[in-house]
């Protein structure tokens, strides 16, 4: 018995939420190992939040992917807080960024070196991702995987199992752990063996995450992020600043302030949570959206963004609007504006 | 022995940061201890629960008040 446990192999597998990181740990589960999943929120993550704050998304399904892949799995999932060290990957990327501001390379050695610090402190073995081979133009190439194995320190415990025949051999198929033949050969960016796979598995649902699993692939985001540093004058973000830039219109009429107005009831329940870092603006003589003020704003700037405001609420036709704008630290005033017309706001106030 | 009543308090943010909040502060309670968990994500009426079922701990009682939500979990081995 303790000889039998003794031989049993442990891999920590990295559980996106999407299809084939589900079907690589399925793969590993085959050959006895016992598997454990793990998944990193970096602020970013498509996964989740975005959903909870729309009304019109409402409907749409809430679950976590991550969470739902490893139920069907049958393991267990740790969800590591990675937010803070994280902002370097994105700030400082050694191997620059994909489209967008993803900097993927960096990013899957960033995951890698954590999942590895994880795997020591909780005495497993190996290592397992569900990357393929030519299918992704950033960290999955043939000449940039082997970087992430190495840079994250990884090295031979990583294993990717379904384009391992396609990769030298790692310690794990060195050792015997697992048997290389059951492992797979897949590559490039078809994804018909996936579906066969799953299907084999008798996996009828899965998540397909289209473009990346994050919101920096996103180019409208990612001007957004890009239109935040520009105007601090420093690459830098805490939490807030990036969970806001998913909710409401974004528009800049000035170079030193930024009007995050909500869409719709979800987001102003949203925004509401942000009332006291923020001066606010909302108005009270018709039913309109909340806003929050980013940055610096005097009399006249106050003026411009209660005339913005009261466009977007039902007064917008109306001569006059009353909107009341709050400053955490100055105190309550009241703004009678006339709304401004919608071709009184130019594409470029739109980030 | 007695077990340890405990709140948490998430509210405000997002999923998945309320598992990750009760899954940080379940791992330094014991077991027979219950944790309530107060949220305003209703992704997280989801989100909790699957977390309890895979790492085995059992959530008893689901409540709202208003926008909140309170999920109280039993901590198990
Ligand atoms: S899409 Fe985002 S989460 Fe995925 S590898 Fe690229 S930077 Fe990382």
């Amino acid at each position: 018995m303790t000889q039998q446990r003794a031989q049993q192999r442990k891999a920590v597998a990295l559980i996106s939420g999407g299809l084939d990181s589900m079907l690589a740990a399925k793969v590993i589960m085959e050959q006895q190992i016992h598997v454990e999943g793990i998944n990193f929120y970096t602020g970013f993550c498509v996964e989740g939040h975005t959903h909870a704050i729309r009304k019109k998304d409402k409907k749409k399904n809430k679950r976590n992917n991550a969470l739902w892949v490893a139920e069907q799995l049958g393991i267990k999932l740790n969800i590591i807080d990675v937010i803070d060290d994280y902002k370097d990957v994105v700030l400082n990327p050694t191997y620059g960024y994909g489209h967008n501001l993803n900097p993927c390379l960096d990013c899957k050695i960033f995951m890698v070196n954590h999942a590895l610090a994880w795997m020591e402190e909780h005495d497993f073995d190996f290592i397992i991702t569900g990357e393929v081979v030519g299918q992704r133009p950033m960290s999955q190439r043939k000449d940039t995987m082997p970087i992430i194995a190495r840079k994250s320190h990884a090295d031979d415990r990583l294993l990717r199992p379904l384009c391992a025949k396609n990769l030298p051999p790692t310690l794990p198929e060195n050792e015997g752990w697992v048997n290389r033949d059951l492992l797979l050969d897949f590559q490039g960016r078809n994804r018909k063996p996936q579906i066969a796979l799953a299907e084999h598995f008798g996996f009828s649902e899965y998540a397909q995450p289209a473009g990346g699993c994050c919101f920096l692939t996103d180019e409208s985001y990612a001007s957004k992020l890009s239109d935040l540093w520009e105007t601090r004058g420093e690459r830098s973000y805490e939490l807030d600043d990036i969970m806001l830039l998913k909710v409401g219109r974004h528009l800049r009429p000035l170079p030193h302030f930024k009007l995050i107005v909500a869409r719709e009831e979800g987001e102003n329940h949203y925004l509401e949570g942000y009332r006291h870092q923020y001066v606010h603006l909302q108005p009270i003589s018709h039913k309109g959206p909340l806003a929050l003020l980013d940055g610096q704003a005097d009399a006249g700037d106050l003026e411009l963004a209660a005339s913005i405001v009261a466009r977007f609420s039902q007064g917008k036709r109306a001569e006059q609007v009353v909107v009341e704008v709050v400053d955490p630290r100055a105190g309550i005033t009241s703004l009678k504006v006339a709304p401004l017309a919608a071709s009184d706001i130019p594409d470029s106030w739109y980030v | 022995m007695s077990h340890g009543h405990y709140e948490l308090n998430a509210r405000n943010l997002l999923c998945p940061l309320p598992v990750i909040r009760t899954q940080d502060r379940i791992g330094e309670l014991q077991p027979g201890d219950q944790l309530i968990v107060t949220c305003t994500d209703p992704g997280a009426l989801n989100d909790i629960p699957a977390w309890c079922r895979i790492n085995g701990h059992r959530v008893v009682d689901v409540s709202s008040h208003a926008r909140e939500l309170s999920i109280t979990i039993m901590v198990c081995d």
